[in-house]
């Protein structure tokens, strides 16, 4: 459809009765000057695609692509810290013609526990608490995603950004135990269990990530309380659990590892995932115990998704 | 050199909403865990000292200076409206030194204080350890409000780089480089504990006149920097 434009009356519309000199408005003499609007009447992309959309900038965003060339600094600098000791490991282990990879591939989260703290402190609060600090949020909703949409976008986004950090270097590891000729069915058991392991992890952080950024606009603030959390709990939990080692070593170990997210992770696999527990002693929950965290860790991401539904109810702060 | 409007504005920055609440969970935790760890195992020297050195001075100590030292300074910045401050007509070095002993008060008020009655819920200060490690914690508190308040001035990104010094270099280099802790708060404050405390209580890697040399030196410094900082101090706008 094609629609000239000027000062040509629309289709259909009323006619209107001779011209007027400038200034002079006069009843029944008024124009309407078609300056060319048009209706779009393009396709429609929709809901779907909108979240789509939201997942994969926020994606992108958590590893500095598509922004600025400073923020993509820190989170490459933790990729590549993340990514480095595994390289070492793989090459140490094909030099010396090692029958086992030096770390397992469960265990590898575990220690580097820091830098995916890091990561999910730095880039969980500039996926929410921005939005929210220079109200970008009414805009998002005013397209036409929902507000479940919104959190389910943001939340897989998170995840999926520490999925791909952590299950970095665990295919770092598996490849090179192929080259190293190890056994392939042990080696691939392992790095499905270490699959599944950083799978939970990355929605456990994601989701404990965001809903603490969710609950601030400043951005400092939002990264002091997300690495506080993690650090002051698996602080706590690893003291208390010393020194009960030290003393008289009890099931207490067990129940005081429900109480860290780092430490839940360690159970879990332990339990099911056939890991080594960085519990002293390495003394992990068995399987009945292992349930417990299984359930705790499945109340914790639900309670995620919950909190910051109920959190986005109200758009402002 | 001392501005009470500064002082006040800035107290209430920092202990306004809900920045307070991360300040007084900690310090409630390590009590709670103290209390927990005193009816369990009783008292023992070497629990307090494992305890008081491996969450108070390592974990919480400088969390909260983080908090505090940043926070001081850091969102007005951010948010820009230090340029109100900057046009009235107080020097800059005074309004630096001014949230310096802000952040010194509460860094020391919430961790200090909390490790004193800590260490005594845990052995009733025998050995002298609980005395200490909150003189550790009150000389900490200095030499951490000072640096990170200089990174507020310094970077956008103060609390990312200052929770990276107390927790990737001063925790983890911290243990497997032992050079790396000749350059670490926490262990020239430890080595003022080890003098006090009784011995073979507390170890410390660095020598104390070395360890007071550090101090003096960081926390000088760090401050005539942040003032020099303040005065040429651009404002940028939002990446």
């Amino acid at each position: 459809m094609s629609t000239p434009s000027g000062t040509v009356p629309p289709p259909g519309g009323p006619a209107n009765p001779g011209g007027v000199g400038p200034g002079v408005p006069a009843a029944g003499a008024t124009q309407i000057h078609n300056i060319g609007y048009r209706k779009y009447d393009g396709p429609r992309l929709g809901r779907s695609y909108a979240m789509r959309s939201l997942y994969t900038q926020s994606l992108r965003g958590a590893f500095g692509l598509g922004r600025s060339a400073k923020s993509k600094v820190l989170p490459m600098i933790l990729f590549a810290v993340m990514c480095l000791p595994a390289a070492l490991v793989v090459a140490v282990a094909v030099v010396t013609h090692a029958k086992n990879l030096g770390v397992g591939y469960t265990r590898y989260a575990i220690l580097l526990q820091a830098v995916i703290g890091l990561f999910l402190a730095a880039q969980a609060p500039q996926s929410v608490s921005r939005d929210l600090r220079f109200r970008t949020v009414p805009l998002y909703f005013s397209r036409p995603i929902e507000r479940r949409d919104y959190v389910l976008a943001k939340f897989g986004a998170m995840s999926s950004a520490l999925f791909v950090l952590t299950v970095a270097p665990v295919v770092i590891l598996y490849i090179g135990a192929l080259l190293a000729k190890m056994d392939f069915g042990d080696q691939t058991k392992g790095f499905g269990q270490g699959l599944v392991s950083v799978a939970v992890l990355s929605l456990l952080f994601g989701g404990i990530g965001l809903v603490l950024a969710a609950f601030t606009p400043r951005r400092g603030f939002g990264v002091a309380a997300v690495i506080a959390t993690l650090v002051i709990s698996y602080g706590a939990v690893s003291t208390l659990q010393a020194i009960i080692w030290a003393g008289e070593p009890s099931s207490a170990i067990t129940w005081i590892g429900l109480f860290s997210p780092i430490t839940l992770i360690d159970g879990l696999q332990t339990a099911f995932l056939g890991a080594h527990s960085a519990f002293p002693g390495g003394v992990g929950p068995g399987a009945g115990a292992g349930v417990v965290y299984l359930l705790v860790i499945a109340g914790l991401v639900a309670g995620s998704y919950g909190v910051l539904m109920r959190r986005y109810r109200k758009v402002g702060l | 050199m001392y501005n009470p409007t500064v002082a006040r504005l800035t107290y209430r920055a920092l202990l306004g909403r809900r920045r307070a609440a991360i300040l007084f969970v900690l310090p409630a935790l390590l009590i709670v865990i103290s209390l927990a760890v005193r009816l369990v195992r009783g008292a023992d020297d070497g629990t307090a000292s494992d305890l008081l050195g491996g969450f108070a001075i390592a974990t919480m100590v400088p969390l909260i200076g983080v908090i505090a030292g940043t926070g001081a300074i850091g969102p007005e910045i951010d948010d820009g409206s230090i340029v109100y401050l900057l046009s009235k007509p107080v020097k800059r070095p005074t309004v630096i030194i001014t949230k310096l002993f802000v952040a010194i008060a509460v860094t020391m008020a919430f961790s200090a204080i909390p490790t004193l009655i800590a260490g005594f819920i845990l052995n009733g200060n025998g050995g002298q350890i609980a005395i200490a490690y909150t003189v550790a914690a009150l000389v900490a508190s200095i030499a951490y409000s000072a640096l990170f308040l200089l990174l507020g001035t310094v970077s956008r990104h103060a609390v990312v780089i200052g929770l990276v010094y107390a927790l990737v270099w001063e925790a983890l280099f911290g243990s497997m480089v032992p050079g790396a802790r000749t350059l670490s708060v926490q262990q020239w404050a430890l080595a003022l504990a080890q003098r006090i405390a009784g011995e073979g209580a507390v170890s410390s890697d660095v020598g104390l006149p070395a360890a007071v040399i550090l101090l003096v030196v960081v926390t000088g410094g760090a401050t005539w920097y942040a003032g020099r900082r303040l005065r040429t101090l651009t404002l940028a706008g939002e990446e």
